[in-house]
């Protein structure tokens, strides 16, 4: 009686008192985890939520005993049991032996998790031969039912496909299939979802809860995004800087938050009903001064007949050649006939999935590529047309903000050169005190402390270097500033404190933004008219609250569908 | 006021920082400061200056050795014998003034049976004529890989950078370079500047070494210039100059660097196959390539000490040279904090 009394209770995972350090050199450590616990039931979805740096990753690591030996040091008090096991101190043999076939893992990057020379069906049936024990004829069988199983398409042709030929959200799938193939206990999903346009977003999620239902196994789901898990997960946890902040039901943790943290990350994301003038951000909420629910102030967005024009974009085309066989060409039309009037002070927004031509658009104008066909007027000058001499002149009147603040900032100039630089070049400042002095006021203007001035990139954090990047920007005072997915790559918290800065500037300084990105609430929350681009062309634009209301387009249906219900 | 001037740690200070925690890296370096210390008191006449007296017999034996029947017997053999006076010669007298004049201004030595590491066939101090043989190896094998990397740079920064026609045009002329089998090459150059030299040395490694360099610095540069910090540069206004050199080539030294160690030892080595051939330093002049070409005759007669100490020197620099341009690559990588 006491054997099934345990059974039930006894939960599959549970983590007690995880203290993790990693060695960064011969004398200091970095605690990565404080002290965490928390259980994983049986048939039951449990989500792991956290920012960079909340251990949430180090914790999933640390169950798969995946983190490097050298370096990590785990407290001895700290307990992994899986299904009343101990985890910590198995032999190595053992603990390899539950890991493939009890719990399995699926990572961010399915691009780089699969082996590019080996077709998906050799890698799925490598680990029924591995874990199994089955023969060739019979792995290969089961492979095409696990196909099937995680919804791929012709699953007799795909089976010999190599990852090349897959998309990015097949290549998703044949990962899970392989994580599935051994009727793993514990599924672990680590950022599954990440590296994948919206719309495929959501199926991987449906897949993910489906198999769930179907093979009622239990499922630890990592995310950065607490609005995404608000659909599949029984339980949420929410970690920051290596502590749970809180834990609890999801229905709980979505609709009564008791900690301040889990209230920020849950309001600190643009949603998709309400524009106020300013995002809260973390700080607003962790000091008590923004409360849920408070009525704040709403900011009115879009175009009028009358807005001054400052860019008059006509039928842009950008086409890339390929090679193909010994002499012959293809044409890639990476955009085609994109149509824009961007008013002053007023903002573009850009959607569309990787590969619409989105970001080529922002770069074609900028002269970054070389347009195909096309005009782009600014001040009654085609911008695509004149010689780069001419173009020199205008390069600080449209500027850029890439993506990635980690490469697009030279990890060789401190924060000083890399923001005089510009004015040197386009001869602002009489001189270098003045140039310095200008510098350290921009500095301050974007947030950063002055002792910034000096130091270099890699000292710095995401957030901190976007700030790095749009100071550069600021330098030249541009009348255009491009924005090609500058906050995707920050957190949520993060992200607000950015476009709450991008706001500010464009008040101030009465800029006009090209803002483009797939998020489609940052989008609607910054963007006074939306185009949304399919395949290098335009298929709709409009005004944003026009758009997002009404939208014409079965494919920004589509979009606007893909969204997690819970942000709405 | 203090924060005005507060400026992080460059990164030539943490790498040096870096450096300086690797033992091996660090007795490397000491190693290499030790040779390129000789160079500089050789060269300027401090030490070795006296390398071509004959101070010792032939072919003495190093002293840890000890001297041997032959070398005692020699010595004796080659001291002055005094010739018994000729009573019929008309001039006795003014020579024997002249003999005396000349004990007294230089007073017959004994040619040492033993030198430290033994002596060659004139009896010059193996010593000496090594540290003499360095100063010409290490001077040739340091500034020909400076020239060769400087040219492999430049020619790979400008082919990778704007690609196109340009690199096509690079490209087939590294393809032609590399077609032809590199000693042939080599011969080539030097018959075209028909001089005995070490510049001339250092020409024809440099203009003939650089192929390596170029093709690692093109693909640095095809992969740099696609970066996003190039195009933030190129957006601001950047010169295409001032792209390539002023963002890209500090992101990517420590490839140059590299190449350039590779270089210094295989160009060290290649002097030693040049001189072999006839077309390395002019007679007169000592390299550690001269002193292993005369050592081959001597191997056979069993006197190994000058094939040892020019070998064992050429071996401990080149060896603590690629150790710390190991540890100085790492070091240097932008990649790690």
């Amino acid at each position: 009686m006491t054997s099934t009394m345990t059974q039930e209770t006894v939960p599959l995972l549970q983590v007690r008192d995880l203290r993790i350090a990693f060695r960064t050199d011969k004398k200091n450590t970095f605690e990565a985890l404080k002290g965490i616990s928390f259980d994983v039931p049986d048939n039951s979805t449990v989500a792991l939520v956290g920012e960079s740096g909340s251990g949430k990753s180090v914790s999933s690591l640390a169950v798969m005993g995946l983190l490097p030996e050298q370096t990590t040091i785990i407290h001895p008090g700290a307990s992994i049991r899986f299904a009343g096991r101990e985890l910590l101190g198995l032999p190595l043999r053992e603990r390899r032996a539950l890991c493939g076939k009890d719990i399995a893992m699926i990572f961010q990057e399915p691009m780089s998790s699969l082996n590019p020379v080996f077709t998906a069906g050799y890698q799925i049936s490598e680990v029924l031969r591995l874990h199994m024990g089955m023969d060739q004829r019979a792995a290969r069988a089961r492979t095409l039912e696990l196909l099937d199983e995680v919804g791929i398409p012709d699953p007799q042709r795909k089976i010999d496909a190599y990852p090349s030929q897959l998309s990015g959200g097949q290549q998703q799938r044949v990962m899970i299939a392989m994580a599935i193939a051994c009727q793993p206990r514990l599924l672990i999903a680590d950022e599954p979802t990440t590296a994948l346009d919206v719309t495929i977003q959501q199926q991987i999620m449906d897949l993910i809860a489906r198999l769930q239902r179907e093979r009622r196994m239990a499922v630890l789901f990592i995310t950065h995004d607490l609005g995404l898990v608000g659909e599949i997960a029984d339980r949420v946890i929410v970690m920051r800087h290596g502590q749970v902040r809180e834990e609890g039901a999801a229905a709980q943790v979505f609709g009564a938050p008791t900690d301040a943290y889990t209230r920020a990350l849950l309001h600190c994301r643009p949603s998709l009903n309400a524009r106020p003038l300013r995002l809260p951000v973390i700080d607003d909420y962790l000091s008590g001064r923004a409360a849920p629910g408070q009525a704040l102030a709403q900011r009115v967005r879009g175009t009028t007949p009358g807005d001054e024009p400052v860019l008059v974009v006509k039928n842009l085309a950008k086409s890339f050649w390929l090679r193909e066989g010994l002499f012959g060409k293809r044409e890639f039309k990476a955009v085609k006939d994109v149509s824009f009037t961007l008013g002053r002070g007023k903002t573009l927004g850009v959607v569309g999935e990787s590969g619409s031509g989105k970001t080529t658009v922002g770069l074609t104008l900028l002269r970054l590529h070389r347009a195909t066909g096309g005009t782009a007027l600014f001040e009654g000058r085609d911008l695509l047309a004149m010689s780069d001499r001419e173009y020199q002149a205008y390069k600080r009147r449209i500027q850029i903000i890439f993506q990635n603040p980690y490469a697009s900032l030279n990890p060789r100039f401190t924060v000083g050169q890399i923001l005089e630089e510009p004015m040197r070049i386009h001869s602002i400042g009489a001189n270098e005190m003045e140039r310095s002095t200008l510098a350290r006021g921009l500095l301050g203007r974007v947030g950063l402390p002055d002792a910034a001035y000096g130091r270099y990139p890699h000292e710095f954090s995401g957030g901190q270097r976007q700030r790095i990047a749009i100071a550069r920007c600021l330098t030249m005072q541009p009348e255009i500033l491009v924005c090609d997915e500058s906050v995707s790559a920050l957190d949520v918290s993060v992200q607000a404190q950015v476009l709450n800065l991008l706001q500010d500037l464009q008040d101030e300084f009465g800029m006009s933004y090209i803002f483009i990105s797939h998020d489609l609430s940052v989008v609607k929350y910054i963007s006074d008219q939306v185009m949304v681009m399919h395949h290098g062309s335009v298929v709709e634009m409009a005004d944003s609250d026009e758009l997002y209301r009404n939208p014409q387009h079965p494919y920004t249906r589509s979009l606007l569908a893909a969204i997690p219900r819970s942000v709405l | 006021m203090t924060t005005l001037h507060q400026h992080s740690a460059g990164l030539w200070t943490l790498a040096w920082r870096r450096l300086r925690a690797d033992r091996v890296a660090m007795a490397a370096l000491a190693l290499v400061a030790g040779f390129l210390l000789l160079v500089l008191l050789s060269s300027t006449g401090l030490v070795a200056s006296d390398w071509e007296d004959e101070v010792g017999v032939n072919y003495a034996p190093p002293s840890f050795v000890g001297a041997d029947a032959t070398a005692r017997a020699l010595a004796r053999a080659q001291l002055p014998r005094e010739t018994p006076p000729n009573a019929f010669d008309p001039l006795a007298d003014e020579l024997s003034e002249l003999k005396a004049q000349v004990r007294e201004s230089h007073p017959p030595v004994e040619k040492r049976t033993t030198l430290l590491f033994g002596a060659d066939k004139w009896g010059h101090d193996i010593v000496k004529k090594t540290i003499k043989g360095g100063e010409t190896s290490i001077v040739v094998g340091l500034v020909a890989a400076l020239l060769a990397v400087m040219l492999g740079t430049l020619f790979g920064a400008v082919s990778g950078f704007f690609g196109g026609w340009v690199d096509d045009l690079f490209n087939w002329f590294y393809s032609i370079f590399t077609a032809i089998p590199s000693i042939l090459m080599i011969l080539t150059v030097a018959a075209v500047l028909q001089q005995k030299g070490v510049a001339t040395i250092v020409l024809i490694l440099g203009l003939t070494g650089w192929t390596g360099p170029y093709r690692l610095m093109r693909a640095e540069y095809i992969k740099h210039g696609a970066r996003e910090y190039v195009m933030a540069a190129n957006a601001i206004g950047a010169s295409s100059w001032s792209r390539m050199f002023g963002h890209i080539l500090p992101n990517v030294s420590h490839v140059a660097l590299v190449q350039m160690s590779i270089l210094v030892v295989g160009f060290i080595k290649a002097e030693v196959i040049l001189s072999f051939l006839g077309f390395g330093v002019p007679v007169g002049t000592v390299s550690w390539g001269s002193m292993l070409n005369e050592a081959q005759n001597e191997l056979i007669l069993g006197k190994w000490w000058q094939l040892a100490a020019a070998a064992g020197a050429m071996a401990l620099l080149v060896t603590s040279f690629s150790l710390f341009a190991d540890a100085l690559r790492d070091a240097l990588d932008p990649k790690i904090k």
